[in-house]
């Protein structure tokens, strides 16, 4: 574990602590496989059997397997449970899932940047097949044979020469006098033994979800808690000058108001300040708010406004900015002539608007918090609350729920920490509950973005310098104030790491600071990057009369591992030889889908089109075919998404194939209605009137995913998806209608 | 007041002002019934009152007087799972699942008036139901499931 730390901790003092920038290897973590000391937290931790802290078995047989990642929907705390069960030969039938409290002794627990597979899948399976080993030597004693003459089957140890069975719960108490095995006596098994991985199951908590008893943070319940409303500064930064509560008091049911205090800069996790309503129920609360009279010091974020913002963004994406990566002479190259194409592309700040808003249940007593919360990042919330409240980290016990929806919005648990804040204040148990006006006002949103691209085309259509200039205030800026430049992690996200074959190249990146809090959102800049670089190489492919499809994979080239040698270029926190950057496996989707997708080949109907883009996120790697339908009116139909995927090793195809059909209607979101702006400082969307997201009439009818059948390492699915279907819409769009959309969301287009 | 909830009745003497969304959650610990947007644009707190699908976040307990509310809860008859609820596990629906409750109502009162909805009909009875995970292509196919009849 110690090298993990030690990157982690670097990573941390450079302000990035970010989307998959922990460096997780496939390495053995020892404390990962042992048991010791740990607190009896979980019904794994107390079963008879708990040879490491992902498995407990008890004498009846339960398995119990913790899941220490966050459920947002994704189906992590049934996936990587399903890759222990496997290694361990257990009936999952007779698997229960424990969901894991915060603590670093699991290592990250932080779910955001499609890492939870990738990062632990190999630490699963250790976890697997050291259990079941524990088992075969159990047995061995029992039955006095060698253990070499002992199998698994489901849920049994089997001796082989005499056919005699143990079941797991038989055995478990012998096996947990015995010592727990080493690394190198591991054998794992092989593909072809396979239970579950690569076949999936669906969701542990199915039923639940169906039948209304499934446990979010909305539904968290303490007794003898209250209820809190907050009144947020409407700037970020602002404090409160004055308030007066005296109407806000006569609503029956508020029992106080309490103001709390402003954070100081940077914002980090920090809670935003404001003035609490506490009442005894959330509706008492609610209405107490909207009768508080506060007077704010808004402060220097005052003078944000989002149409000007946007200007000064594109005038810096037209001037030399810094230089990220250089590949040949981009200068001569341009000097030389040719075709001179530039287009220049923006993209607005995006709000997470998961459906359950911000929402936790905190409890101070005695010195101690006790959290209950829909949180990405538990361990996050040990370290803000630990600190707002002058506590050790480990007086902080986050319960995890499970999330209504997360996007990388409920890695940021500021709203966690308004509840403990709050508790400690009343001593007693508070639930925070954000309005949607709060969850879209008070987002850390999607960076807004301009991209400049100029290329020059040579006599064979294709680039012979390819210049690209982007600007974003940074998600660093909430851990410092001063950062105005992307960070290595960030830039990496499509940008520095451009697929394609091009002997001049120059990546380059402009200041812009930030103004209200950025952060991590599906995809995060994947999201403005793919959208510039996939609508640039179609465009260029338009401009000299090539199919888009033809044109993008001679841009894409030879098949070869791209040499990012003069960039920094954090690979997501994976190793570079283990997860290099590689055109075959990007080609080969787009050749894929193309062809599934019919590219060429479909008849299409009147003002419909099809786009496509490719790109690789987190790993992954995807191509997208999108057919629009562009009425008279410009409204916009999605008849049909096709979308192949190579995302190595697939442990739960089918939860993989909902996360790209997911990824389509979140990218429709992103591309036709997205929009946060703001004016003197504060958000101007509360809802989904003005921030609308896709429904059920808009978002594509039919989206067809294609998994790759790969032996790679496994990879990220959540959110590579978002980035290529945002592309190719646009790419569609200017099939059907000849209008180029260089700006989202597309609501703000002409198409007529 | 009166009100039937799930076949249980109870009486409310607080607030007629309050929306039932909160009596549901709050008061009787019925939180299948889902918070999301409060002013009736997102669907998550759906609820049947008398047989039709209503917002919760905006019928207030005045106007619920008497009436008999179903939630998510009290969908199935003994304890069990709704044709719909079943065509959902069929399916694969839920990613996180939030927004279910609301769309399994929404979609059983559709499937009380229209016993096999179009895709048109569908959409016109679930577009008032937000789902940002974008589970939208499952639920479609779900209704179908259960419009065809016992799963």
């Amino acid at each position: 574990m110690n090298l993990i730390e030690n990157v982690s901790r670097r990573s941390f003092l450079k302000g990035m602590v970010s989307t998959g920038a922990l460096v997780l290897g496939a390495c053995y973590y020892p404390d990962l496989l042992s048991a010791n000391g740990l607190p009896k937290d979980t019904q794994a931790d107390r079963a008879t059997l708990h040879p490491n802290m992902f498995i407990g078995i008890d004498t009846d047989g339960t398995v119990y397997i913790v899941a220490h990642r966050s459920e947002m929907g994704t189906g992590i705390r049934t996936s990587l449970p399903l890759v222990v069960a496997d290694e361990l030969d257990a009936d999952w039938k007779r698997v229960k899932i424990d969901q894991a409290i915060g603590d670093p002794r699991y290592d990250d627990q932080n779910t955001d940047g499609s890492h939870s597979i990738r990062s632990f899948y190999d630490v699963m399976r250790q976890a697997g097949a050291n259990a079941r080993l524990m088992l075969i030597q159990a047995a061995s004693q029992q039955w006095s044979v060698a253990s070499g003459e002992c199998v698994t089957d489901l849920h049994v140890v089997v001796h082989r020469p005499t056919g005699r069975r143990l079941g797991y719960g038989e055995l478990a108490a012998v096996a947990s006098k015995l010592p727990v095995p080493k690394q190198e006596q591991l054998q794992l098994k092989s593909k072809g033994s396979w239970r579950y991985i690569g076949k999936g199951m669906p969701s542990i908590d199915l039923e639940e979800l169906c039948n209304g008893k499934a446990v979010y943070g909305m539904d968290a319940h303490v007794d003898g808690m209250v209820y809190a409303s907050i009144e947020h500064p409407p700037v970020l930064g602002g404090k409160v000058k004055s308030y007066d509560d005296k109407e806000a008091l006569k609503v029956t049911g508020v029992r106080q108001t309490i103001a709390i205090d402003p954070f100081k800069p940077p914002p980090a996790f920090q809670p935003l300040g404001g003035v609490a309503v506490i009442a005894d129920n959330t509706w008492a609360a609610f209405q107490g708010r909207k009768k508080l009279k506060v007077v704010w010091d808004n402060g220097p974020n005052e003078t944000y406004d989002s149409t000007q913002y946007k200007k000064e963004l594109q005038e810096t994406a037209r001037k030399p900015a810094k230089v990220i990566r250089s590949e040949g002479d981009v200068d001569s190259a341009f000097a030389k002539g040719g075709k001179i194409m530039e287009a220049e592309y923006y993209v607005p700040l995006l709000a997470h608007a998961s459906m359950e808003p911000m929402v936790a249940v905190a409890e101070f007593r005695d010195g101690k918090v006790t959290a209950w919360a829909p949180t990405q990042n538990p361990q996050a919330v040990q370290d803000i609350v630990s600190t707002e409240l002058g506590i050790a980290k480990e007086n902080v016990i986050c319960h995890v729920t499970l999330l209504g929806g997360g996007f990388g919005r409920k890695s940021k648990p500021d709203y966690v920490a308004e509840a403990a804040v709050l508790s400690k204040k009343l001593g007693r148990p508070v639930k925070v509950i954000w309005t949607r006006e709060d969850d879209v006002k008070f987002d850390y949103y999607n960076a807004v973005a301009a991209m400049y691209m100029r290329a020059a085309l040579g006599a064979d259509g294709k680039p012979s310098a390819w210049l690209q200039r982007s600007v974003f205030p940074p998600i660093t800026s909430i851990f410092d104030v001063d950062a105005v430049y992307g960070d290595p992690s960030h830039l990496q996200q499509g940008w520095t790491d451009i697929p394609f074959d091009l002997p001049n190249l120059r990546v380059e990146n402009g200041a812009a600071k930030a103004h209200v809090r950025i952060g991590w959102l599906r995809s995060v800049a994947n999201i403005y990057h793919a959208f510039a670089v996939q609508s640039f190489a179609d465009e260029l492919a338009h401009a000299v009369g090539r199919d888009p499809l033809d044109y993008l994979l001679d841009l894409i080239g030879t098949p070869r591992i791209l040499n990012l040698k003069n960039t920094e270029y954090p690979n997501y926190g994976a190793a570079y030889d283990k997860y290099p950057a590689d055109t075959g496996r990007l080609r080969r989707v787009t050749e894929m889908v193309a062809e599934k997708a019919g590219w060429g080949k479909r008849k299409l109907g009147k003002g419909a089109g099809l786009g496509i883009a490719a790109h690789r996120s987190f790993l992954t790697y995807v191509a997208t075919v999108v057919e629009v339908e562009v009425n008279d009116q410009g409204e916009i139909k999605i008849p049909r998404v096709d979308t192949a995927v190579d995302a190595g090793l697939v442990v739960n195809p089918e939860i993989t194939r909902a996360q790209f059909e997911g990824a389509a209607v979140f990218g429709t979101s992103v591309a036709k209605t997205g929009e946060i702006t703001a004016t003197k400082g504060a958000i101007n969307q509360s809802n989904f009137s003005d921030y609308p997201v896709a429904r059920i009439n808009e978002a594509p009818l039919q989206t067809n995913v294609y998994i790759v059948d790969s032996s790679a390492p496994p990879a990220g699915v959540g959110e590579p998806g978002v980035p290529p279907f945002v592309a190719a819409f646009c790419n569609a769009i200017y099939a059907a209608t000849g209008k180029r959309i260089r700006e989202l969301p597309t609501k703000n287009a002409k198409l007529t | 007041m009166q009100i039937k909830v799930n076949g249980v009745q109870h009486t409310f003497n607080g607030d007629p002002e309050m929306p039932l969304l909160w009596y549901l959650r709050d008061e009787l610990g019925l939180t299948g019934t889902k918070f999301g947007c409060g002013i009736a644009l997102c669907g998550a707190c759906t609820v049947h009152q008398n047989g039709e699908a209503v917002r919760s976040c905006v019928v207030v307990m005045r106007a619920v007087a008497g009436a008999e509310i179903t939630t998510i809860e009290g969908l199935a008859a003994n304890g069990g799972l709704h044709p719909v609820q079943q065509a959902w596990m069929r399916v694969n629906v839920p990613q996180c699942g939030y927004c279910q409750p609301g769309q399994i109502m929404e979609a059983a009162a559709l499937l009380n008036n229209q016993k096999k909805p179009t895709d048109q009909q569908i959409d016109e009875a679930m577009a008032g139901n937000i789902c940002r995970c974008g589970t939208y292509q499952r639920i479609r196919a779900a209704i179908k499931m259960a419009a065809e009849g016992p799963v």
